[in-house]
């Protein structure tokens, strides 16, 4: 927590698009103050780059305040990095020490090819979403706030499973980068809530038939995701995907829909 | 109501009918251990308990077919998303640091298969070609004396107990029951079935050849 400066050696993976093979380059980074957010850091190492001529690391950040989930990279083999709870962008440089070596890459999961560098393309989680992430509502002016009375505890707990800002973070840490906790909490979020019931009996199966056609791998409770979680989504979520599966499955008529990578 | 017939086209039913299974599997294990504890009440009592077992074919061979059935969908389900998750990483990270997971789940892909010879093995051994049929008394004793062959049943059954330990505890989950207040009970559950059948069935092969089981 001192005021000292740091020098840092990072192994940083490069990878120009999709077909590109890939590497790790070395590059240092010096005199990084411990205040400086891990993306911070990483400006200040592209501006040395820029200004040498070499390209900048690619990596992706919007609101940089820990909230909008466009951040996220594999740190020391821990998505987002070693402290719990906390996106790339909230990861400060006290987390590290003089010296330290780090190894930057990017989410690893077939289901999210690499655009360059440490961005990947994560509209796999925006077309799940799709498939059946949504509710039918009759738009225009607001309606009275009391009109859908919603139970204290079915609103805290919706609102856990809410919590989840999409950052994929569950995939990249999974052993199977399974999408199951990213899905989890959006079929469940929906489900306890009364203007989700309308879609529900086919959103998870809607929505896990998306799952499964991106690539993405299935989930066997190793509970990896949870632990990466930068908004501490529970592994509750994915048991209520199974159970809301399995009832939408048993009730079903029709046999589930087949669905493409990029429907 | 069919349409519960295609679960198996989702990775979530995969496991749901792997969950299902393993608890079929978990029950005939439990069975098993408690029927063969009659090794220690002497050659009458084991002998005579599979007399009776087999004066009752329809028992037995229904028996035999739905456990025939859960393996062959236990495993059916384990090679399909085993394939789909290995796949599913793509490239391998270069670090990569475990922060939740245990040495039993990280190692199911290989207590299965070692349970599989295992289970072939054990069944060659005493049910398909056993040394002396009828006298099961005789063929564990026998068998067990030759330390390889007790050795290889040490094995299978430390396999088996990793393989309970997370099967129990995450079948939980497959099926849905997850719930902060009774995931303790979850726990213990699964170290208590683990415990219980792994001792059990490890005291086996050790009494015998300690030579406190004899001829």
């Amino acid at each position: 927590m001192s005021e000292e400066l740091l020098n840092l050696t990072l192994h940083v993976w490069r990878q120009n698009g999709a077909n590109d093979a890939g590497r790790f380059e070395t590059h240092q980074a010096s005199d990084i103050s411990t205040h400086m957010s891990f993306l911070e850091m990483l400006d200040v190492v592209n501006e040395e780059l820029i200004e040498k001529g070499e390209q900048p690391i690619a990596f992706d950040y919007d609101c940089r305040e820990g909230i909008c989930g466009t951040c996220g990279m594999v740190i020391n083999g821990m998505a987002h990095g070693p402290q719990k709870l906390t996106t790339t962008c909230q990861l400060h440089m006290r987390q590290f020490n003089d010296g330290d070596e780090i190894w930057l890459e990017p989410w690893r999961a077939s289901g999210f090819p690499v655009i360059k560098d440490l961005v990947v393309d994560r509209s796999a989680l925006d077309r799940i979403i799709q498939a059946g992430g949504y509710i039918s509502i009759r738009t225009g002016s607001a309606s009275e706030a009391n009109e859908l009375p919603v139970a204290k505890e079915d609103a805290d707990k919706a609102m856990d499973a809410a919590e989840c800002i999409g950052c994929g973070a569950c995939v990249a840490a999974c052993p199977n980068a399974s999408a199951s906790l990213f899905t989890a909490a959006k079929i469940a979020h929906l489900s306890l809530l009364p203007q989700g019931q309308a879609e529900r009996r086919d959103r998870a199966r809607k929505m896990v038939a998306q799952m499964d056609a991106e690539g993405f791998g299935g989930c066997t409770n190793h509970g990896e995701c949870e632990a990466a979680c930068p908004k501490g989504v529970s592994l509750r979520w994915i048991a209520r995907m199974n159970r809301e599966l399995v009832r939408a499955m048993v009730k079903a008529d029709t046999p589930i829909q087949r669905r493409d990578r990029a429907s | 109501m069919q349409g519960a017939l295609t679960l198996h086209q989702t990775t979530v039913g995969k496991k749901v009918i792997m969950a299902v299974s393993g608890f079929i599997l978990v029950g005939f294990v439990i069975g098993h251990l408690l029927g063969n504890l009659q090794l220690y009440l002497g050659p009458e009592a084991i002998n005579g308990y599979a007399a009776k077992l087999h004066s009752m074919p329809p028992v037995v061979w229904t028996a035999r077919l739905v456990l025939l059935f859960a393996v062959g969908v236990h495993i059916a389900s384990a090679f399909s998303l085993w394939a789909r998750n290995t796949q599913a990483r793509g490239s391998r990270y270069k670090q990569r640091k475990d922060l939740a997971t245990d040495y039993a789940a990280r190692t199911m892909y290989w207590s299965g298969p070692i349970l599989l010879a295992f289970i072939v093995y054990h069944l060659l051994h005493f049910t398909i070609l056993p040394a002396h049929p009828g006298d099961v008394y005789r063929n564990v004793v026998e068998g067990f004396q030759v330390p390889l062959i007790a050795a290889f049943y040490i094995v299978g059954n430390i396999a088996l107990g990793f393989h309970l330990f997370h099967g129990v505890y995450s079948a939980f989950q497959s099926l849905g029951a997850n719930h902060p207040r009774y995931n303790n009970y979850r726990r213990d559950l699964a170290i208590a079935i683990c415990a219980v059948v792994t001792i059990g069935d490890l005291s086996f092969p050790i009494a015998v050849l300690a030579g406190f089981v004899t001829l």
